[in-house]
């Protein structure tokens, strides 16, 4: 995105300026840039002064917030961008394009951020490049799978990415200064960037399906080496199959929940219908999910144990009421996913009970032996992971307002491309590209 | 899948707006170039997971890997042991008098960066009126977590016996310590950019020269032994055979989490000594689910492969109902 940063933003400029078209900065977006501002100052705290510094990190649980939210949530909560890609992409459903970008967009931003949380949560983090060095390799490491595919994927969706930059700037590069001179370089990259692109755009989107699909259930492969120290309820090596389900189930959520959060701040009319019928897809995925999950906790002989589970039934209970079933209600509820209210709080709750079950698995159903050992998250662990969310927001927001992402928001570009005449083969050809 | 139906109808009258920038852009090939790479790219999983393969069988033990057999009922809890393993791994330590303070006793401790290894005592007593004292530290598993989990082969089993760690390779995702089936890893939060996992390493670097690790060779008691696994094994079971009233009929470390290379005799049944450093674990390394698992699904690369073709058919198949 750096060549991006280079380049003067008149999307920007207008946006900052015209009255038509809103204005980056809002009180609550003045908010959010205070919370990323501490986040940022905390962090380099952290890179500076330490983990012990930072964190409230003990021998008994090596793992907090950074991971549990940032990394294990993070990934989940950006399933939007494979799983609306699969819908448009692979699947041809054309209605949900407009649906595609942002996702992406999403995706892009949130495994940024799970790199950098990542980054963080290391005792060494300058040493990270050695995940890259195949001499380093230990392929029997659960952590090494996700770290490749995280690492590949995040590539993959910066890839993914680069149309829309092309679209946006191909014959209306105009650098600052000196700079002027790079317009025409600069300008034939993109283009061919954007010629190249289109042909094998496929292949990317069926890779970075296939390695997000990887990662999902790797992610949840990861805590069953725990062993008896995450309860009996998640300890199952039928975890990575239900984070696979979960993350599936939370992609159409996470891009309704933010179609209606980024609509309603641009003022926009919204695209309820579109979502609508995303909706409808949602009790498929959740009742997979549930039909495993319930499957799996009899199979184990577990299910016995819920009534006398105390704060593990608790848990449970509210992961899989709150964020499964009543939201399988409300999307299967004809009536009720037709109305914009509805949608959003049964996205919400879906994205509720996903960030739940992460939590559960990887801190709040997570017993040290040592039972006399706490962790509650410093002030900083948790200035940090607020920070990085409000960045995603920021960056989110800025982005969409200079290149074209959000179609509502873009009606100079939309109407070109309406213009533009139709060649069906093409549908395919970016998973940017099309909208 | 009923829903994706109902859809259908729109999606074909809706069209395909074109890419706008690159009508130049040959539309043909796309789709045969798609069929040829997805080949290539399952390829390269293949090629990738066969390099895997290859790291996934458990690493080879040597028939003659070391071990230390712990006596319980010899143990006196004088903690010699404590002060010759920070004397002999570079950790602070006062004079050995110290030893003999016995209010470290009133709260249960854990090995840590200073101490790689502990003395606790039991609050309860038994007939005789004698309390139980454990020595805990690394137990040096024989299919260890710890190793399963480094993805940058930080930990390893050395095929002698001892689980090692290379500061020089870590990168510090303390992936190692939420593994650990008892919780004896330890990690250097103060060092703000060299921290490292502290722990036991068997005294490696003393039984290189032919000596005996530094807790082992300063017991008074003998609770402690170095030798074979094998012939520790033999020792400890002929030891409960010829004293049935003294031991509780089992080896602790035999079969724990898949065995270790620490070996434990008591007197109490171990369950009731859960707390003291003895957790009731099942008899396979849980590294053992996390590698099948892992290795199961990407065998050969099959899942991911056959997940990329099916993509791919899909991709080709709804395609042709856009009416193009």
């Amino acid at each position: 995105m750096s060549a991006a940063i280079a380049i003067r933003l008149p999307g920007l400029d207008r946006a900052l300026r015209s009255e038509a078209r809103p204005h980056y900065f809002t009180p609550g977006v003045w908010a959010v840039a205070a919370v990323a501002a501490i986040g940022g100052a905390v962090w380099c705290w952290r890179m500076l002064f330490g983990l012990g510094a930072t964190t409230n990190l003990t021998n008994a649980y090596p793992w907090g917030i950074w991971i549990g939210i940032d990394v294990a949530t993070g990934v989940a909560l950006a399933a939007g961008g494979f799983t609306t890609a699969f819908l448009a992409h692979i699947l041809h459903r054309e209605r949900y394009h407009p649906l595609v970008r942002p996702a992406l967009l999403t995706a892009m931003l949130g495994y940024t951020f799970v790199a950098l949380g990542v980054m963080t949560d290391l005792g060494r983090f300058w040493a990270m490049w050695h995940v890259m060095l195949p001499t380093m390799w230990q392929p029997n490491s659960v952590l090494f799978e996700v770290a490749i595919c995280v690492m590949t994927y995040l590539s993959v969706l910066y890839i993914e990415f680069l149309p829309v930059v092309c679209e946006r700037f191909v014959g209306r590069v105009h650098l600052p200064g000196r700079l002027r001179l790079l317009d025409g370089p600069v300008d034939r990259v993109l283009r061919f960037a954007q010629a190249t692109l289109g042909r094998f755009m496929t292949i990317f989107i069926v890779a970075g399906i296939m390695l997000s699909c990887m990662h999902q259930s790797s992610l949840g492969t990861l805590m069953v080496i725990a062993g008896g120290k995450l309860h009996a309820f998640w300890q199952t090596p039928f975890l990575p199959l239900l984070f696979l389900l979960s993350a599936f189930s939370v992609g159409f959520p996470m891009v309704i929940f933010e179609s209606i959060l980024a609509h309603r701040s641009f003022g926009l009319p919204g695209e309820g219908h579109v979502l609508s019928g995303l909706a409808k897809f949602i009790p498929f995925t959740l009742g997979t999910y549930l039909t495993v999950k319930i499957a799996d906790l009899a199979a184990r002989g577990v299910l016995t144990d819920i009534p006398d589970g105390g704060y593990y039934t608790a848990m449970l209970l509210l992961e899989v009421g709150v964020g499964v079933v009543i939201p399988i209600i409300i999307f299967a509820t004809p009536g009720l996913r037709a109305r914009t209210p509805w949608l959003f709080a049964g996205s919400a709750m879906v994205i509720a009970g996903v960030v739940l079950l992460r939590l559960n698995v990887f801190l709040f159903c997570y017993s040290p032996l040592d039972t006399r050992a706490v962790y509650r998250p410093a002030w900083t662990e948790i200035a940090v992971t607020a920070g990085f969310i409000a960045m995603t927001v920021l960056l989110y927001r800025a982005i969409v307002m200079i290149l074209p992402v959000i179609e509502q928001l873009n009606a100079p570009h939309a109407a070109h491309r309406a213009a533009a005449s139709p060649a069906p083969n093409r549908a395919h050809a970016g998973a940017g590209g099309v909208s | 899948m009923k829903a994706l139906e109902a859809d259908q109808a729109l999606v074909s009258r809706a069209g395909t707006p074109g890419t706008p920038g690159s009508p130049e852009t040959p539309a043909g090939p796309s789709r045969r170039d798609f069929v040829r790479l997805t080949a290539t790219l399952a390829a390269l999983t293949i090629g990738g997971q066969a390099l895997a393969s290859d790291h996934g069988k458990p690493g080879k033990l040597s028939p003659d890997r070391m071990a230390v057999l712990v006596d319980l009922t010899r143990c006196v809890g004088c903690r010699r042991c404590e002060w010759a393993c920070a004397d002999a791994n570079g950790n602070p330590h006062g004079v050995i008098a110290e030893c003999d303070d016995q209010s470290v006793f009133t709260a249960r401790r854990n090995p840590g960066n200073g101490q790689f290894c502990v003395v606790n005592r039991s609050e309860t007593v038994d007939a005789a009126g004698t309390p139980v004292h454990a020595k805990i530290q690394c137990m040096h598993c024989e299919h260890p977590p710890c190793v399963s989990a480094c993805l940058v082969g930080a930990m390893r089993k050395d095929p002698t016996g001892p689980v090692t760690y290379d500061p020089s390779r870590c990168i510090g995702c303390r992936y190692c310590m939420v593994a650990c089936p008892f919780e004896r890893l330890s990690y250097e939060y103060d060092r703000r950019f060299t921290p490292r996992v502290r722990k036991c390493e068997m005294c490696r670097h003393l039984t290189a020269k032919g000596e005996v690790p530094a807790c082992v060779g300063i017991c008074p008691v003998e609770a402690l032994q170095y030798g074979r696994r094998e012939d520790l094994l033999r020792i400890a079971h002929e030891r409960i055979a010829r004293h049935p009233d003294t031991y509780t009929d089992r080896v602790y470390g035999e079969t724990e989490g898949g065995g270790t290379s620490w070996l434990y005799l008591s007197a109490r049944p171990f369950e009731t000594l859960a707390t003291l450093g003895f957790p009731a674990l099942p008899d396979r390394s849980p590294a053992e689910r996390t590698e099948s698992i892992q290795h199961g699904i990407f065998k050969w690369g099959a899942a991911p492969m056959v997940l990329g073709a099916l993509l791919a058919t899909l991709n080709k198949v709804t395609a042709k109902g856009d009416g193009a």
